[in-house]
């Protein structure tokens, strides 16, 4: 049962960065939103990667050969870089959009459609 | 140095070097910047071009990153595929060609178009996105799918928000972000769900070891949503007028062929991986609706419209309807056999040829909106009047554009919504029906815009509009050729590229055996 911990904090953190992104109507909130489902995929892969009794695959350290291969670990780094990425971008985006509205409310926008 | 067996790594490679060294090479000159981007660009399409040649003569090339030989895929220590393995098939090169091509002719036009200021960083970007689309297009495992998506997301959504000094632009660009993180990130979660199950990530392998368990049906239905939000299907397709519209001309019609390159993958996932489902039959259907709503809100959004970009990009979600509708029909009769000979392949050639036809007709119209934009300034239609007496060549190439999407012959776009009404009407003519009241809709908004913006007498206020540049007149004919040539001989094309395209999304094995 303890086991299963993790995935249902991966299950509840993707709801509520989903709830974030579809109800809150500040741009700020949104981008919170997604870094929440960010961290809980990172988890999701991490959680999947773990082995109880696994060694690191760090060839100088491991005490025998047989380690565990470090795919998910992999993964995570790559979509920590990904969404820091992506996050830097919507944030500097988010700056623009204060420049030029003076507001961070969804409903002042001047798009149509 | 074998060229055609490093071919496909250099196709990615080359433009993202290209991508880097640019704005190194702008401090040299201009002109040798212009070189060096454009020299890039005809070499990666030199090397898709082999490689199609190739692969269509000899089938699968596999190369694996990091092995001796790069058609050693599986190590000889384990016996499952650890590396990076590129796949490149029959419809991957028929993507990547599509793609390149119009990067290419995109930034021949852009040479003019886009300010002498902005232009390195305009050009890393856009050579980026190449690097991206051809990378998410001939990648055979499913991390490197995510990571080239993720790539492609941000190089276009700086892209889309090129023009940042405009509100509207900067709020087009974070829509388009935040649809393209939640995908990717649902893509990832997939990918997860899939790699705890076998961990394979291999989309060969996978598809060999596949059990069809509850996780493999949760982690489909999210990788189908993913890409279908990031291609523009209709319940998501909010992003596509917006950044379409808000984007540079030149860029918009990049973007089709970005969200074509989404639709590639839905295509990959569905059909190589899933296409053993016993329930497939539901998948297919729900790709048909997608499709069947697409065309038609689409379209009835861009009668409405008065902005010609939105009103190109609303056309644009209704034409990938189309593409959706045609090999849906293909995935829905995949088990059957006389079905699939007698309709389904001749529904998924249509919709694959509909892909390049789409890439190359919508590339053209949204170059011809960007020609009246870069002299006249205006994007609004009732504000445009006469243009056809000052600017000839523009109104000639927009026309060729707009028969081609209503779908009239002889240009391209009549063959390829042929060749879907006549499958898809077999299959279930209602849906034949609702695609050719669609084509009818199309041509209405297209008169719309011809009238309003070409016909009518000389305005006084647009007496010093001259034609456009000679480099943005070159793209556009070379668009316009292209898209009377795949109209007057469609059979060349569909014989030697779309068909091999077709078979290798319907057979599964033979992706399968290429690869391991």
């Amino acid at each position: 049962m303890i086991n299963y911990f993790p995935f249902l904090a991966v299950l509840i953190l993707i709801i509520m960065g989903l709830s974030a992104i579809i109800f809150k109507k500040n741009l700020i909130k949104i981008i919170i939103g997604i870094s929440i489902i960010g961290s809980s995929v990172n988890l999701f892969l991490i959680s999947l990667g773990y082995r109880s009794t696994g060694v690191a695959p760090i060839f100088t350290n491991a005490p025998k050969l047989e380690m565990v291969l470090p795919t998910p670990q992999a993964l995570t780094l790559t979509n920590i870089v990904i969404d820091l990425a992506l996050i830097a971008f919507m944030l500097s985006l988010v700056a623009l959009v204060y420049k030029h509205y003076k507001s961070l409310d969804i409903r002042d926008r001047r798009l149509k459609g | 140095m074998n060229l055609i067996l490093h071919a496909p790594i250099l196709a990615i490679a080359i433009p993202l070097l290209g991508a880097l060294a640019t704005p190194l090479l702008s401090k040299l000159g201009k002109t040798i910047r212009n070189l060096w981007i454009i020299l890039s660009l005809l070499f990666t399409e030199f090397l898709v071009l082999i490689l199609t040649y190739d692969v269509i003569s000899n089938g699968i090339r596999a190369y694996t990153l990091g092995a001796k030989f790069p058609t050693d895929t599986i190590p000889t220590a384990n016996f499952i595929p650890v590396r990076i393995i590129l796949g490149v098939d029959a419809f991957s090169v028929f993507m990547a060609l599509t793609s390149v091509t119009i990067v290419l002719i995109a930034s021949i036009y852009s040479l003019k178009f886009i300010k002498e200021r902005t232009k390195s960083k305009y050009y890393t970007l856009l050579l980026l996105l190449t690097a991206a689309m051809v990378g998410l297009v001939f990648t055979g495992d499913l991390f490197s799918m995510f990571v080239f998506l993720e790539l492609l997301s941000i190089s276009s959504g700086v892209l889309v928000a090129f023009y940042f000094h405009k509100g509207e632009v900067v709020e087009a660009a974070f829509k388009y972000i935040v649809i393209s993180a939640i995908g990717g990130l649902m893509v990832l979660l997939a990918i997860g769900l899939l790699y705890g199950h076998y961990d394979l990530l291999n989309i060969a392998a996978l598809a060999n070891t596949l059990t069809f368990s509850f996780s493999d049906k949760v982690a489909l239905v999210l990788l189908i949503s993913a890409f279908a939000m990031k291609c523009g299907a209709v319940p998501l397709h909010m992003w596509v007028p917006d950044a379409y519209g808000e984007a540079p001309a030149s860029i918009s019609a990049v973007l089709v062929v970005a969200s074509q390159a989404s639709l590639y993958a839905l295509f990959r996932i569905s059909f190589t991986l899933f296409s053993a489902l016993p329930t497939i039959e539901i998948v297919a259907w729900s790709i048909i609706i997608l499709g069947v709503l697409s065309m038609f809100i689409g379209v009835v959004m861009a009668i409405l419209q008065s902005d010609i970009k939105r009103l190109m990009a609303y056309h644009a979600i209704s034409q990938t309807g189309y593409m959706l509708l045609g090999i849906g029909v293909g995935l829905a009769v995949i088990g059957n056999t006389n079905a699939l000979n007698s309709f389904g392949v001749t529904a998924m050639e249509g919709g694959i040829f509909h892909i390049i036809n789409h890439a190359i007709y919508k590339g053209l119209l949204f170059l011809t909106a960007g020609a009246i934009i870069y002299r006249v300034g205006t994007k609004d239609l009732n504000k445009m009047s006469g243009l056809a007496h000052k600017m000839p060549f523009t109104t000639i190439f927009f026309l060729i554009g707009a028969l081609a999407i209503a779908g009239l012959p002889p240009f391209n776009g009549f063959v390829s919504k042929l060749m879907i009404y006549e499958s898809v009407f077999r299959f279930n003519p209602l849906l034949s029906i609702i695609a050719m009241l669609v084509s009818i809709l199309t041509l209405a908004s297209f008169v719309k815009v011809f009238y309003s913006a070409f016909m009518g007498p000389k305005s006084k206020e647009y007496n010093k509009i001259r034609e456009v540049p000679k480099t943005m007149i070159i793209a556009m004919l070379v668009l316009a050729l292209l898209t009377l040539l795949l109209g007057l001989f469609p059979n060349i094309v569909v014989d030697n590229i779309i068909n091999p395209a077709a078979h290798a999304l319907i057979d599964q094995l033979k992706y399968v055996g290429g690869i391991l």
